[in-house]
């Protein structure tokens, strides 16, 4: 199972010729034109085509009610997608999150838009919020199946685009860090979404209070490493000072407004406020200016190759990995593949529950059979303990024996001994007796011859 | 002549017809009225105790406010780094007691803190250590005072006023502020406020306002200053006044900066500058007249006569209950 089948490689708004012009170098010599041939006007042809094709853009926007999210959309757009009349969340009580869709078509200087707004009332804000997510991520997977039934199917004239492309994230102004919400939210999409996190109401926040805030936010995403919608690599050295400018004001500082106030004479959008009006279009007030320009103007089809590239083809490798987890070739499976869930008539969820079901047994059985062995060895060390434990006993038994043994041998000796003694004693005696018969004899003989 | 009625008020010399001048001596003045400045020595030495209670979730600038009410560092975080807290895991409490002076006037304030509200994932039954404490409060109030040998004064811990942070999201009231102001507002007098009400325009405050006191009316929420307890039609019309501006939409701050060359607490961005005591950009100067220059014994005075009382109340019925006989479970109990 690849998690990434591609790196993301990024591809200019216009047209994917820098990989065509790349693969073509690989084979071919580089030959230097002698005249002037003219498919150097390739990219306008290619402009014109889509322009006519016309444009599709799927944004969701997430956060709790109240921080600011219609009228974000409102000043982005500059249309009046929720207006006044549209229910606000006071009239919206809703006991689970629900997640709408607003269409809407916008055309500007020829190119036409068709951008559709997705948006989840409700969320965060009930009492017990476990769970909220859960909507957000079956519409976003149900629109990545839509479009990868779309892809397989044979006639493939008209596939509309209703993949998600980007997740904007509303974070409310505390000043102290991300609430448990936001980054339980966030680790669960991003992978699956590109995720923009944005400070709502940015007003309520003193310039160096939004720099803290900022920068503990990053520190914060980095530390539960979360994947947060990245800009691209630039080659060009004005771009990309650009770039580093906008990541060090990641995540933008937004204030939404759609009500023009009058200041210094001139007309500008902005909120009044009793101590000044703070106006939403001035890069040293907020980051709507460079929200607007990142995701409409720059960043707009770089968001949705990401989409395409990264997250779809996550989605869609995991997806058909699980259908051909038996063996099957992933190749040869996806040119028979028509619909997904009629493979050996099981689903492939079904099918991976039955293989972890396996698995389990499996392991069990091993287990079983890892006890059962260590058993028998345990078994067989201590039978083999108790025979040298044995063999020990005989050993001292025999020991004692023979000591037994000589024990007696030396007692007979010494008995022998004593007798022996004896013996010679009496024998001595006898001895000296005759001895002293013999003196006496020999004395009373020379007393006789006296006589 | 005979008066069945003694008059026993002085009688005034008759003035002599034609003297203008007063009297050097006026012989009409009793002096009862010098009771009162026996009051004041008594309860200067005395010293007095205020309790507060802030609850809301964090990030709503409660320990802000409470520096900028009391114009001295009293909350909790001073102590400590302010950036990198946890939240904790289960609503704890925290109180803080300080001894402030003002004008030979002593008074022991204690803040009572209560990190960790509705900042989990799943916020059920977080004011249930909430009412469990100020129950305890209570219940030590009524241990003391049902003492044998009691202290003539006894210390007095109970919370006086309960300060709610309400997120100035602009269209109601969420789901979470309305439980917890309901169960609450039976054992304490609430003060709801609107916290970091700089997010505002004017016209979105005041819309936000009558949301609220709608969905406050419409919950049966009694927050203070209370209706069933005004005394007479002099309470009632200033009372009246108070509960056209509840809830109250404040901007705190600690620090001072520099407007019209003068030094002012205030919040400095770049569009302008927030003033605190202004009451054209903030509510600060409402809230604070009413908790500590006009309010407070009032407060002082429902929360021992009125809460404390029906608390005693209760507990006194569970015993007698008990030593019945009777089942438990016949007392109401305003715990879950």
């Amino acid at each position: 199972m690849t998690d990434q089948m591609m790196s993301h490689c990024p591809l200019t708004p216009h047209l994917g010729l820098d990989v065509a012009a790349s693969l073509l170098l690989a084979v071919a010599q580089q030959k230097n034109l002698e005249g002037y041939v003219g498919f150097a006007d390739l990219p306008n042809q290619v402009y014109r085509k889509s322009v006519k094709r016309g444009f599709e853009f799927t944004l969701m926007v997430v956060g709790e009610s109240g921080l600011g999210k219609s009228t974000l959309i409102n000043s982005l757009f500059l249309t009046d997608l929720y207006s006044s009349e549209y229910p606000g969340p006071s009239h919206r009580i809703k006991q689970t999150v629900q997640v709408e869709q607003s269409k809407v078509l916008i055309k500007e200087g020829g190119v036409q838009l068709l951008l559709t707004i997705v948006d989840t009332p409700g969320f965060g804000d009930a009492v017990d919020n476990s769970n909220c997510w859960q909507p957000v991520i079956d519409h976003i997977d149900s629109k990545f199946e839509d479009y990868l039934n779309a892809e397989s199917r044979v006639n493939r004239r008209q596939m509309p685009d209703s993949r998600v492309h980007s997740c904007l994230y509303f974070i409310a102004p505390s000043g102290h860090g991300l609430k448990p919400l936001d980054i339980e939210f966030m680790k669960r999409l991003h992978e699956k979404v590109n995720i923009i996190p944005l400070i709502a109401k940015a007003d309520t926040l003193t310039p160096e209070e939004c720099q803290q805030f900022k920068k503990q936010i990053m520190r914060e995403i980095q530390e539960h490493k979360i994947k947060i919608y990245e800009f691209p690599e630039v080659h060009d050295e004005e771009e990309s000072k650009l770039a580093k400018k906008i990541k060090d004001r990641l995540p933008l500082a937004v204030v939404g407004s759609n009500t023009s106030v009058e200041v210094n004479g001139k007309r500008v959008r902005g909120r009044q406020y009793p101590w000044g009006i703070a106006e939403v279009e001035n890069g040293e007030h907020c980051d709507f200016t460079i929200l607007r320009d990142m995701l409409i103007r720059t960043h707009m089809q770089d968001l949705k190759d990401v989409t395409n590239n990264v997250h779809y083809e996550n989605y869609r490798s995991r997806k058909l990995a699980a259908v051909t987890y038996n063996g099957v070739e992933n190749d040869k499976n996806k040119s028979q593949l028509t619909k997904l869930d009629t493979v050996e008539g099981i689903s492939p969820l079904a099918q991976m529950e039955e293989e972890r079901r396996e698995h389990v047994a499996k392991m069990k059985k091993m287990e079983m059979e890892m006890e059962q062995v260590f058993e028998m060895k345990v078994k067989e060390k201590i039978q083999k303990l108790k025979d040298s434990e044995a063999e020990l006993q005989r050993r001292h038994e025999q020991m004692k024996k023979n000591l037994e043994a000589q024990h007696k041998e030396l007692e007979e000796k010494r008995r022998q001994l004593e007798e022996d003694k004896a013996n010679w004693e009496t024998q001595r005696q006898l001895e000296q007796q005759k001895l002293d018969a013999t003196r006496t004899l020999e004395k009373n003989k020379k007393k006789g011859k006296i006589f | 002549m005979s008066d069945s009625v003694v008059d026993l008020r002085p009688v005034k010399p008759a003035p002599s017809p034609a003297s203008m001048e007063k009297p050097s001596v006026d012989f009409s003045y009793v002096g009862i009225d010098a009771i009162l400045e026996q009051m004041r020595r008594k309860a200067m030495k005395q010293g007095f105790e205020l309790n507060i209670m802030v609850v809301g979730q964090s990030g709503l600038g409660k320990s802000t406010l409470m520096n900028t009410l009391f114009k001295s560092k009293v909350s909790r975080r001073t102590g400590l780094g302010s950036a990198d807290e946890r939240i904790p895991k289960t609503v704890e409490i925290k109180s803080i007691s300080h001894e402030i002076e003002e004008k030979g006037v002593r008074m022991k304030l204690t803040v009572i803190d209560t990190p960790g509200f509705g900042d989990h994932i799943n916020n059920e039954n977080c004011w249930q250590p909430i009412m469990r404490f100020i129950n305890e409060q209570y219940e030590q109030y009524l241990q003391e005072e049902i003492n044998i040998n009691r202290k003539t004064r006894i210390p007095d811990s109970r919370v006086h006023c309960c300060i709610y942070f309400i997120p100035p999201t602009g269209h109601s009231l969420r789901p979470l502020d309305v439980e917890f102001m309901r169960r609450l507002s039976k054992v304490v007098n609430i003060v709801p406020v609107i916290a970091k009400a700089d997010t505002l325009t004017l016209e979105e405050r005041d819309f936000f306002k009558n949301k609220i006191r709608e969905e406050l009316q419409a919950n049966d929420i009694d927050v203070y200053p209370q209706k069933e307890f005004d005394e007479d039609a002099e309470d009632r019309a200033i009372n009246e006044r108070i509960r056209g501006m509840v809830p109250f939409a404040v901007v705190g701050s600690d620090q001072e900066c520099q407007v019209n060359g003068r030094r002012l607490l205030g919040r400095k961005t770049k569009w302008g500058t927030i003033e605190v005591e202004n009451i054209a950009h903030c509510e600060f100067a409402y809230l604070r007249d009413l908790l500590i220059r006009s309010h407070m014994q009032n407060i002082k005075d429902i929360t021992s006569s009125i809460h404390y009382e029906g608390y005693r109340v209760r507990r006194l019925n569970e015993c007698n209950a008990q030593t019945n006989g009777f089942d438990e479970q016949d007392v109401t109990s305003h715990e879950l």
